[in-house]
């Protein structure tokens, strides 16, 4: 037995003549070797490299929308067209429609011009008032009736360019592309460059975009995200409030007190599959149930707060749980030693404990949740919302958009200027989700004991 | 009242009971706490507890069955006839529901009364026109019985609002005065308090069974309302999808099965090898600093919200796959296909894939890679015929809940794989899946009567059948595997 192992050895290997020459065979396992060690750097530098080229792809469109062309210039109020009765009436002057300011923006453009000496031959009034957009008389309406003594002044005002004229400034648009555009010419983005040179055109940072409501399909430039922002406020609040308190009451029962049986067994694999289940069928559960069944309204933040609620409860029972568990029995049987109660030991020791750990599973689900769109989708948040949901309560039942769901409505609509706001919109979202986590590191790493 | 104020009124009470039951408590004994059986604080919240809890269940319970019990009295007074020239009982009723909202508006508007009101004759003013004055669209003319419905509705849900209020209250108030009367010095306040806190923690743990009945509750009830108006055989055996809102449509289920399916491979073609060999990589060869930095780079993958996945395919993959591959060879000139959408949704799982397998290689013992080591393996062939083949149930299971995963995205398809239902072969044509259309069968404006809204719930059973049985089979391997090696 030895003696033919011995002779023969493994078949098609030859006589080694030195260890320090490779044989074919150790040159072939090296080169494997090698190989498999190549294809696991290179799956590692795929994943970081997808993850870099999704980010650029993302900041690269989405930074510009923070920054935007605003038209400054010398505006008179003229009070025989804003304020007939002459009087200050706020009643009165709300009649005055935004064509009545169209006409005076119009007017103080033409004088701005004039003034600076910008030639605008070939382009009628109607041209260079094209220049603005077309919120631009709406905005400064609501200047005027916030403070009606403006009226009979000249003021200085900072009215939105037209996309188009922002498009240009950003490298959007182009002289060719304008040629074959409908809403620009480039005898407009000529004049358009005058008026920067001239310092009545500027590109500066863009607080409409944060803190405004969503503007028509026709006026991309006026976008903002603030309804957005305040209703995926909401939902993290109610999820905050519903899903925190009844997710650690359920760990609480199933990790300490829950009796090891049939029925708590199904509890748990419950738990475990609600986890999994797709987030588009938690949609259609509130569509069924919160919408057509107990008749509460479409696209409000309560109704997308309760299925948020009922997605995240499962991520905060799991980290709850882990929590819970990290804590060693010796707490737990010291305070039982004293003569607590089983209650007492858990509500007054082992909760403060796991309460770090609690707090970094929750912040993790919300951060979840606030990503969330599919089943936004379906409870009607896609609408088209201006108006700001009102305070809560009662602004938890006012229809209101979320983050997420207003990307994909900027990615549903035409003109290229929304890919701009849709990316900006992300990187709001992202900067969000970067503080949440951010916090939840800390948490951890002040917070947590290790046993 | 509204449900908040509600709310907040029961929760005062409750306070206020937590303060005169502890103070109760104390006069009981002259302010001496140790003859108390319990400490003092107990007694309060036995009267909090007992204001509270049972008040605010009343509510919910209300809450929950007042749409159904006025739906079910409202709907019996419009006749058959009237019915049948909606379509169905659904539809009038949310016509009713519609009605008995605009009648608020139209009273408010016109100044009339509750009286005025009742007067309205649907035959003899014009109720559509006034309605849509205020508001309020509705498909046709209103007919006499469905206005009186909608009376009925209206004055009946705000007496039952009424009544709910003041049951509500009466429930906060005689639980408040039950627990104080109860307060003496022998009772076992905490021993009460703690079993009535046990039964509100095991309650909430019944929420989840709760959230899984109720998705199942409403799947279904929909699933069997859709095969009531169109036929089970062409649902599941059709090969065409083709919905109209007219009627007549074609709803196969196939087209959208393949396309969903087709997506899935893709991303698991892409995330499968990547991950593993990530993980790979991260386990058996990387130092500490590539560890370091690696790991956690992989993992931000994993907490961007699929959104900003689609919006990537949409915006980035989409053009570049379209203009280098799909134009130049010939196969076709749209942006949002398959490919796009399996390959971004494939770079979605990478972490997934790599974090559970991660576990997984870590959970084989290391005397197998000592055994395999010393027997003069090198580092890859351990990987690959000892740690692989021993880790491998368990990557099964990896591999399957990623494929649930896969199966069940929405967002990355919306955005990236496009709307036309195909049965094709080709990568870089548009084709759509399961999700894609449950979202474009049940945004905008919904009437939920009709096949073409209702197959939407058809389609959510079947992914919730799909990706559940997917979840419970790879659970139930990964579960066994662990139970090996421990």
């Amino acid at each position: 037995m030895t003696d033919a192992t011995s002779q023969t050895g493994l078949p098609g290997a030859q006589p080694r003549k030195s260890l320090h020459a490779a044989d074919a065979r150790t040159r072939r396992r090296n080169a494997s070797e090698a190989r498999f060690r190549f294809f696991g750097a290179a799956a590692i530098a795929i994943s970081i490299l997808a993850l870099i080229v999704l980010l650029t792809s993302v900041l690269g469109n989405g930074l510009s929308a923070f920054r935007q062309t605003f038209i400054t210039m010398p505006v008179a109020l003229d009070a025989k067209v804003l304020d007939k009765s002459g009087t200050g009436d706020i009643e009165v002057m709300k009649k005055v429609t935004t064509i009545g300011y169209a006409k005076v923006i119009e007017k103080a453009l033409t004088a701005a011009l004039a003034e600076k000496g910008i030639a605008t031959d070939g382009l009628d009034a109607k041209q260079i008032s094209g220049l603005l957009s077309q919120e631009a008389a709406a905005s400064l309406r609501n200047q005027v009736l916030a403070d009606p003594s403006m009226v009979g002044q000249t003021v200085d005002v900072k009215l939105l360019a037209n996309g188009r004229v922002d498009g240009f400034f950003k490298g959007r648009v182009t002289m060719d592309s304008a040629k074959l555009d409908s809403n620009i010419s480039p005898e407009q983005l000529e004049l358009a460059l005058k008026m920067r040179e001239a310092g009545l055109m500027s590109v500066s940072f863009n607080s409409g975009f944060l803190f405004g409501g969503d503007a028509s399909e026709l006026r991309p430039e006026a976008a903002g995200l603030g309804v957005a922002i305040l209703g995926s406020a909401y939902m993290m609040l109610i999820v905050l409030v519903l899903a925190l308190p009844i997710g650690v009451a359920a760990s609480i029962y199933l990790e300490e007190f829950a009796p090891k049986n049939k029925w708590t067994d199904l509890i748990e694999v419950n738990i475990s599959n609600l986890a999994a289940v797709p987030s588009i069928v938690f949609g259609i559960l509130g569509l069924a149930i919160f919408i057509n069944f107990m008749g509460l309204p479409q696209s409000a933040p309560i109704v997308g707060g309760l299925v948020l609620t009922l997605m995240t409860l499962p991520t905060i029972i799991i980290a709850t749980r882990a929590a819970l568990k990290a804590v060693p029995p010796s707490i737990r049987d010291a305070a039982l030693g004293i003569g607590a109660s089983k209650m007492q030991a858990i509500t007054h020791h082992v909760l403060p404990l796991a309460m770090p750990g609690i707090l970094t599973g929750t912040i993790i689900g919300l951060a979840q949740a606030l990503g969330e769109t599919a089943p936004l989708l379906l409870i009607g948040m896609v609408a088209f919302v201006r108006e700001f949901p009102g305070a809560p309560p009662e602004g938890f039942f006012d229809p209101a958009s979320a983050l997420p769901v207003q990307v994909y409505n900027f990615t549903q609509r035409a003109d290229p200027a929304f890919v701009e706001r849709a990316s900006g919109a992300i990187i709001v979202l992202l900067v969000f989700l970067l503080l949440m986590n951010a916090v939840a590191i800390l948490l951890r790493r002040r917070f947590e004991r290790r046993w | 009242m509204s449900i908040g104020l509600i709310t907040l009124i029961v929760l005062g009470l409750a306070v206020l009971g937590f303060i005169l039951g502890r103070q109760r408590a104390l006069s009981a004994v002259k302010g001496d706490p140790r003859t108390l059986h319990s400490l003092p604080g107990y007694y309060g919240w036995s009267v909090f507890l007992f204001t509270a809890v049972p008040a605010l269940l009343l509510l919910v319970t209300w809450a929950f069955v007042q749409p159904i019990a006025l739906n079910s009295h409202v709907s019996a007074m419009v006749p058959e006839a009237d019915v049948a020239s909606y379509g169905s009982t659904q539809l009038v009723m949310a016509d009713v529901r519609r009605i008995a909202d605009g009648l608020d508006a139209v009273a408010r508007k016109a100044g009339l009364d509750e009286v005025g009101l009742e007067a309205m004759r649907a035959d003899l003013t014009d109720m559509r026109g006034r309605l849509a004055e205020v508001g309020v669209a509705l498909g046709s003319n209103v007919v006499p019985s469905v206005l009186d419905a909608a009376k009925e509705y209206r004055s009946l849900s705000g007496e039952l609002r009424l009544a709910m209020s003041i049951a509500v209250l009466l429930a906060a108030v005689a639980g408040l005065l039950f627990a104080l009367w109860r307060i003496n010095p022998k009772q076992r306040a905490r021993n009460l308090v703690e079993q009535f806190t046990l039964v509100l923690l095991a309650g909430c743990s019944l929420i989840a069974v709760a959230t899984t009945f109720g998705i199942v509750f409403s799947l279904v009830i929909e699933s069997v309302h859709f095969f009531k108006l169109y036929d089970f055989r062409d649902f599941f055996f059709s090969m065409t999808w083709n919905p109209q809102f007219r009627g007549g449509s074609d709803l196969g289920l196939w087209p959208l099965v393949w396309g969903t399916l087709y997506v899935s491979f893709i991303a698991l073609l892409v995330s499968v090898p990547v991950g593993l060999m990530a993980a790979i990589y991260l386990s058996e060869y990387a130092g500490k600093k590539v560890r370091a930095f690696a790991k956690p780079a992989i993992e931000i993958l994993a907490g961007i919200p699929t959104i900003v996945y689609g919006l990537f395919a949409l915006i980035t993959v989409g053009p570049f796959l379209r203009d280098w591959f799909a134009q130049p060879l010939g196969l076709g000139s749209s942006s949002s296909s398959v490919m796009t959408a399996g390959l971004v949704m494939g770079i979605m799982l990478i972490p997934f894939v790599s974090s559970l397998s991660d576990d997984i290689i870590n959970a084989v013992p290391q005397s197998m890679r000592d055994g395999s080591f010393g027997l003069g393996a090198t580092q890859s062939e351990t990987v690959k015929q000892v740690i692989l083949p021993a880790a491998l149930p368990g990557i099964v299971g990896a591999i399957l809940l990623a494929a649930s995963r896969a199966i069940g995205e929405t967002m990355i398809v919306v955005m990236g794989a496009g709307a036309a239902a195909k049965l094709d072969l080709n990568p870089f044509e548009a084709m759509t899946t399961v999700t894609v259309k449950i979202v474009s069968q049940l945004t905008g404006d919904t009437e939920f009567a009709s096949p073409e809204t209702l197959v939407a719930f058809a389609l959510g059973l079947t992914l919730f059948c799909f990706t559940l049985a997917l979840n419970v089979v790879a659970l139930v391997i990964v579960r066994k595997y662990r139970e090996q090696y421990e």
